[in-house]
């Protein structure tokens, strides 16, 4: 009984859900994060002036993570010269580590974004099974593409999308 | 109860279909995992015959965001259980389902959810899909702005225990303000940023012990500060919890508090980080005979590096919540580029200290009065429960190589952290040599050397990986732990096993053969055993 209660329960959303018309519309949802600094902003003010931004999903005991924004960090601001991006890194270091990835970004002399998703609220708004986790979103906030997971030499396909997205 | 899980998603179902005329600008995305393992059987290493022969968990999430609104499900898969994670997740459900409205400041969400105070001192509720650790609540929460730099939470629920629910109730209110934002006008030429923040949070368990008048409500407070100018960063935050007999303290009634704080120096190419804390009888659960991580209200972080490579993640810290006082120091420093150390590209070397001991505790002997346990002397140490002095050096050589070199002295309390007893103090020494070889621009080999020398509990280890990615879809590694040091001969085994894995944006699927050692997997300072096991994995991620 219960068996098929569950059954009908999950073709009910489903059909709810396959009703759905996908759009573009592929927008940030609005989560609360913190800057390095303490200070409260929300996920959905993410602005680059209509130019692209590269949100990466991070965390100081993440090697490929570290990997894939150092990699880029050499790289960057070519990426920023040719197409006006702007990198996000978003660090779900919980209390244990959030201190450390304040100064993990500084220690790197990264110029990117860094905020702290210490709940990891918007990990899971943004559906992010494990970290690294890539997106990059369009002038208009719309998400184009995304990676899972890094390997030596990806930053390039990041780039490639990136140029994409900035209609390069 | 599963009734009114599913009358519940009915409703969340039924509110998203009232909002049926919008739909078509809503966004649904979801994610999926799938992780399984084939066992065989091996005495020599000591994994044991699975009956069921492979083992499956598995997740579905999937959310709906139309504007202000939101809902999302849930559905988890334990048949059985993988080894090494605790069999009480057993059998499918829906344990997480959430709707959620934010208008005007104001955000409501009933059902499932997730939430953080502060450091986490009173309450953290969270998941973990490699611990297998959810401690979500169930009922409703409102968060609100009330204007720039002010910000309130409330919430009420219960806990998530595996499927079901522990029988505590929780109810918990936060504050926090932004000094110079709230005071816009006054602080508006200041340079030092100033935040404040309380929590207050209460648990509700009936009394049914026939023995011990035990107190139904007990409340944590907590206030905190963030205190930040230019470069330096000071924050900090004291828990105080009136007395709460337990499984985890002995049923004693002292009281807990907690204190934690830390200090950052930062600026490009040079951070420090100095980080300290104190824990007396924090264990705070909504269900108070509950054990290991089950209806853990609070999270006690700990404060030692989460070391990445094999043999230095060996021996890891978990916070020992009955009482410990740690510290951390952390600097990094990069050598520019045309500097002597720096070379061409420049050079990373980052030194990491922590520690962590025991309280300094008199036992009271008053099992028959007061029953307070023991008092704790506030500025000196007892048991050495841990300690990690390493260094990292980290170097791009040319442009097509690089390689870190890593060096960590590990001194390791197993009778303390594992809950054993006759084990000397474990000290390890170990050594990293992680050279990466780009052989062409997407394709790289690398080669991890590891060793870790020990005298006692297994001896030592050395490891040996070897890695080729060929970007951006493929991987190939393959891994030989030896522990050639083990003082029994039949036990110097060779632990090898492989993995192949191939990613297509947000896909991923990696399938791996051979042995695993035992041993102990942490993510935050709260840990798993993961017994010896020979066989077949597959990891299967999706999201979209």
């Amino acid at each position: 009984m219960k068996k098929v209660f569950s059954v009908v329960a999950l073709l009910l959303v489903a059909s709810v859900f396959t009703g759905f018309k996908k759009t573009d519309n592929q927008k940030l949802p609005s989560v609360t994060l913190k800057t390095v600094d303490g200070k409260t902003i929300n996920s959905a003010d993410f602005k680059n002036d209509g130019k692209p931004i590269v949100i990466s999903f991070w965390a100081t005991w993440c090697a490929p993570c570290k990997k894939e924004l150092n990699s880029i960090a050499e790289d960057y601001p070519d990426w920023q010269k040719e197409t006006g991006v702007k990198l996000i890194a978003i660090s779900i270091d919980d209390a244990r580590n959030s201190p450390n990835a304040k100064k993990y970004a500084n220690d790197k002399a990264w110029e990117y974004e860094v905020y702290l998703d210490e709940n990891q609220d918007f990990k899971r708004a943004m559906n992010v099974n494990n970290v690294p986790h890539t997106f990059v979103l369009n002038g208009n906030g719309e998400i184009v593409w995304q990676v899972n997971s890094f390997v030596e030499g990806g930053h390039k396909d990041i780039y490639e999308a990136v140029k994409k997205a900035a209609g390069k | 109860m599963k009734k009114s899980l599913y009358l519940s998603l009915l409703g969340v179902a039924m509110l998203t279909t009232a909002f049926a005329q919008d739909l078509s600008k809503g966004r649904i995305s979801g994610n999926f995992e799938i992780d399984a393992q084939y066992y065989n059987p091996d005495s020599a290493i000591g994994a044991p015959a699975v009956p069921e022969k492979a083992l499956m968990n598995g997740w579905g999430n999937i959310n709906y965001v139309n504007g202000k609104f939101s809902a999302g499900v849930r559905y988890e898969s334990y048949l059985n259980v993988m080894q090494g994670y605790d069999p009480r997740n057993k059998g499918t459900g829906l344990p997480y389902r959430f709707a959620s409205y934010n208008n005007e400041d104001l955000e409501i969400t009933v059902g499932s959810f997730y939430e953080q105070f502060g450091t986490g001192l009173t309450l953290r509720a969270y998941e973990d899909r490699g611990l297998l650790y959810d401690n979500a609540l169930d009922g409703v929460r409102a968060r609100f702005k009330v204007r720039d730099g002010l910000y309130l939470k409330g919430l009420w629920g219960k806990q998530r225990t595996f499927f079901t629910t522990s029988p505590g109730i929780v109810r918990g209110f936060d504050g926090e303000i932004n000094l110079n934002e709230f005071f816009a006008n006054a602080f508006d030429s200041c340079k030092t940023t100033v935040i404040l923040g309380g929590s207050f949070v209460s648990k509700y368990q009936a009394d049914q012990d026939p023995s011990l008048v035990l107190p139904e409500n007990v409340g944590v407070s907590a206030g905190r500060f963030n205190i930040i100018r230019g470069k330096i960063n000071f924050s900090g935050e004291y828990a105080y919890k009136i007395n709460d007999p337990s499984t985890t303290n002995g049923f004693i009634y002292k009281p807990g508090e907690a204190i934690f704080t830390s200090l950052v120096y930062s600026q490009k190419g040079l951070g420090i980080a100095l980080s300290a804390k104190r824990i007396d009888n924090m264990s705070y659960r909504s269900d108070r005979s509950a054990t290991l991580t089950a209806a853990m209200i609070n999270y006690l972080p700990a404060l030692t590096r989460q070391h990445t490579y094999p043999l230095a993640a060996f021996y890891p810290y978990a916070t020992q919540p009955n009482g410990e006082v740690g510290w951390q120091a952390d600097i990094g420093y990069k050598f520019k580029k045309g500097t002597k150390f720096g070379g061409k590209y420049g050079t990373d070397i980052a030194v990491n200290y922590s520690a962590a001991y025991g309280l300094d505790t008199t036992n009271l002997n008053d099992e028959n009065g007061r029953r307070f346990g023991y008092s704790a002397a506030y500025f000196s140490t007892g048991e050495e429960f841990f300690q990690d002095i390493n260094v990292e050096i980290s170097k791009k050589i040319s442009k097509k190589l690089k390689g870190t070199l890593l060096y960590s002295n590990i001194r390791y309390n197993k009778n303390v952290i594992e809950g054993k007893s006759g084990y000397p103090i474990i000290a390890s020494h170990i050594a990293v040599v992680d050279i990466i070889y780009r052989i062409t621009d997407d394709v790289a080999l690398r080669t991890d050397l590891e060793h870790l020398y020990a005298t006692e509990d297994h001896g030592s280890w050395a490891v040996a990986l070897v890695e080729l990615t060929m970007a951006p879809h493929w991987f190939v590694a393959g891994i030989d732990q030896y522990n050639y040091g083990n003082e029994h001969v039949d036990e110097r085994i060779h632990y090898f096993s492989t993995q192949v894995g191939y990613t297509r944006g947000t896909n991923r699927i990696a399938l791996g053969y051979g042995k695993q050692r035992a041993g102990i997997f942490c993510v935050g300072g709260v840990c798993r055993f993961v017994p010896a096991s020979n066989g077949f994995t597959l990891v299967i991620t999706s999201s979209f």
